[in-house]
């Protein structure tokens, strides 16, 4: 009976005796995390409401946060630079091929890494792990790349993260703990094998796994830019990221050619430029964020169960 | 004859297992290619370290130099304030950001309005899935001289603007204030997971001893979370070479390079940039090196110190 008791909220445990200590720790604790939580959305909102602002309007009062002016001008001259959108298909591309491969190649994977009896399987799972604490390194990888004939095609962002192995044990940890062996030993009896009883019963028990594997992999394909610095020298090939450091990072004076190019044609501030840039960039992440949560927190806290 | 028998019929079972389980094996196949040649590969291209690499030779052809690469390496004074930079900078990671999460698990748990404490999980955690490039984008331009908004603000209360991200002062700051604010919700995460694993009697029993809040919190909470904050102390210190490429590189420029170089980006230029691979790759495997070798240590530490260690 005890066993099954969920560790109570505050509120409930704290019935039993309640001093003034109490109300102190509360009182701080939720200030604090308050303020910490704040921070974090600020610059998001700071960001996102002086993309719609003329800089003139910006200028007179940088604190002000809701414009008097509303404008999209910043928007439709992004838009209408080629590269950002050429770069904004290659990050589509590669976020959509590669978590699609990455989720099948996880959980094809993770099905027989979970089977505590599997033979080997000790010594695949020993491989694995010891990739998380040692590896090649930039160059050789980078001349491995080379090697395989895939510098400066959108496979080298695809297939290289395609299993990380933090997802990988993540995976196997949440097959074994939702699928009950018994399911698959009477599956075995009525004659299925092993391929029939991971497509047909496992993938749909595994829906919430999958999810979570999904936005991991999503998230870490739209995001990442080392790969594309390391493999990528053709500008038409460049991802989103790469083409968004250039504009908002490297960028630093107002006379680059990049900021010239965008502000040739009417008169909007680069300041401007770069954070409706920002908030492009940002939006599809933004969108799925609130459906995101519930799946994440999970995930991460059955990735905590060891090996 | 009958020692030949058993080995026959040894070879027979096994034969008979791997068919049994043929599937499994073939699901498993890609993986351990993939492994094989995106991990182990790169493993043994580590050998150029040792070696002159030409890319018309490969990696085998190149000629054999020895240790000429790291004597090299180290005899050069770059090499000593990358090395600094590098621990530096990971050791005030370390001491600074390193407790934030663990103090923001456990206050998150104390906050009694289960609404406020949804909400506030939802915006901590949400950095953490943006790009170093926006991160990064929107520092440089909230600290630009000639448009921030910080500088605007000096500006307006009759100060100098300062150029944050050119000066090897503000560097290091600004790197470890980044780092809280896109990584402390991740960490928050795990540590909030273990806290809900603690058995809630023990509470229950506490607080009939008259046990206060506070003692509550640290002589429940915080030992219930012990292993979690060793294992990632663990982590934390096998990445002691290491500062996130993506992070540093957006962040560095010419003038705070004397600051903000680290192995990632020393490597990169030499490598990428000017196309040493062999010396590039000496960095890199030294770096990897010692990495390792602090992780073994530290492991081997918290299991003297009866810890469980993460192997």
């Amino acid at each position: 009976m005890t066993g099954l008791k969920k560790n109570p909220p505050a509120r409930v445990r704290n019935r039993i005796i309640r001093g003034v200590g109490d109300s102190v720790v509360e009182t701080i604790c939720t200030a604090v995390v308050g303020i910490f939580a704040l921070c974090c959305l600020a610059p998001f909102v700071y960001v996102f409401f002086t993309s719609f602002m003329p800089y003139t309007e910006y200028l007179e009062n940088p604190l002000r946060i809701i414009p008097a002016t509303f404008t999209l001008q910043a928007y439709r001259q992004i838009w209408d630079y080629a590269l950002f959108r050429s770069g904004y298909a290659v990050t589509i591309f590669i976020t959509v091929v590669g978590t699609t491969l990455s989720v099948f190649l996880l959980t094809i994977s993770a099905y027989p890494l979970s089977k505590p009896g599997l033979k080997g399987r000790k010594i695949i799972m020993g491989m694995i792990l010891f990739t998380m604490f040692f590896n090649g390194g930039m160059i050789p990888n980078y001349l491995l790349i080379r090697g395989l004939g895939l510098f400066n095609t959108v496979w080298a962002l695809i297939i290289p993260g395609s299993i990380s192995a933090f997802l990988l044990i993540l995976m196997k940890n949440f097959i074994r703990i939702t699928i009950p062996e018994s399911l698959e030993e009477a599956a075995k009896v009525d004659g299925a094998n092993d391929l029939r009883i991971l497509f047909s019963i496992v993938v749909p028990l595994l829906k919430p796994a999958i999810a979570t594997m999904t936005i991991f992999s999503a998230v870490q394909y739209w995001n990442s830019y080392y790969a594309s610095m390391l493999y990528i020298s053709d500008r038409k090939l460049w991802p989103l990221m790469l083409v968004l450091r250039e504009l908002v990072v490297e960028d630093t004076s107002a006379v680059s050619p990049v900021t010239q190019m965008l502000t040739s044609a009417a008169r909007t501030h680069p300041f401007t430029l770069k954070m409706a840039a920002i908030v492009i960039t940002l939006l599809p992440i933004l969108m799925i964020y609130p459906f995101m949560q519930r799946y994440f927190v999970k995930g991460i806290s059955l990735g905590s169960v060891k090996e | 004859m009958n020692n030949n028998a058993r080995t026959l019929s040894k070879r027979a079972q096994a034969l008979r297992y791997f068919l049994t389980n043929k599937y499994l094996y073939l699901l498993l196949l890609p993986c351990v290619v993939y492994f094989l040649i995106f991990n182990y590969a790169p493993m043994y291209g580590l050998v150029i370290a040792f070696k002159d690499f030409k890319f018309s030779q490969g990696i085998m052809g190149s000629p054999w130099t020895g240790l000429e690469n790291f004597r090299y390496l180290f005899g050069l004074s770059d090499f000593y304030r990358v090395l600094w930079n590098s621990v530096y900078l990971s050791l005030l990671r370390l001491v600074i950001c390193f407790p934030i999460p663990i103090l923001l698990s456990l206050m998150l748990n104390e906050i009694p309005i289960i609404r406020f404490k949804r909400l506030s999980q939802t915006m901590i955690y949400l950095p953490y899935f943006i790009s170093w490039v926006v991160i990064g984008g929107i520092l440089v331009n909230l600290l630009s001289p000639s448009w921030g908004l910080i500088n605007e603000l000096i500006k307006q209360f009759g100060g100098e603007p300062v150029f944050f991200l050119g000066s090897s002062r503000y560097f290091r700051g600004i790197v470890l204030v980044s780092h809280v604010w896109k990584n402390a919700g991740w960490d928050t995460i795990i540590y909030l997971a273990a806290i809900t694993s603690i058995n809630p009697e023990l509470y229950e029993a506490a607080t009939i001893d008259g046990a206060s809040r506070v003692q509550r919190i640290l002589h429940i909470t915080l030992p219930g979370i012990k292993a979690t904050i060793v294992i990632l102390l663990l982590l934390s210190i096998g990445n002691l070479m290491n500062n996130g490429f993506e992070q540093i590189f957006v962040l560095q420029n010419t003038s705070n390079l004397q600051v903000s170089e680290v192995f990632e980006t020393y490597t990169y230029k030499l490598g990428i940039v000017n196309g040493r691979f062999s010396f590039a790759t000496t960095v890199g495997l030294f770096s990897s090196v010692v990495g390792f070798t602090l992780l073994i240590l530290a492991n081997a530490g918290a299991k003297l110190m009866g810890e469980e260690g993460i192997f």
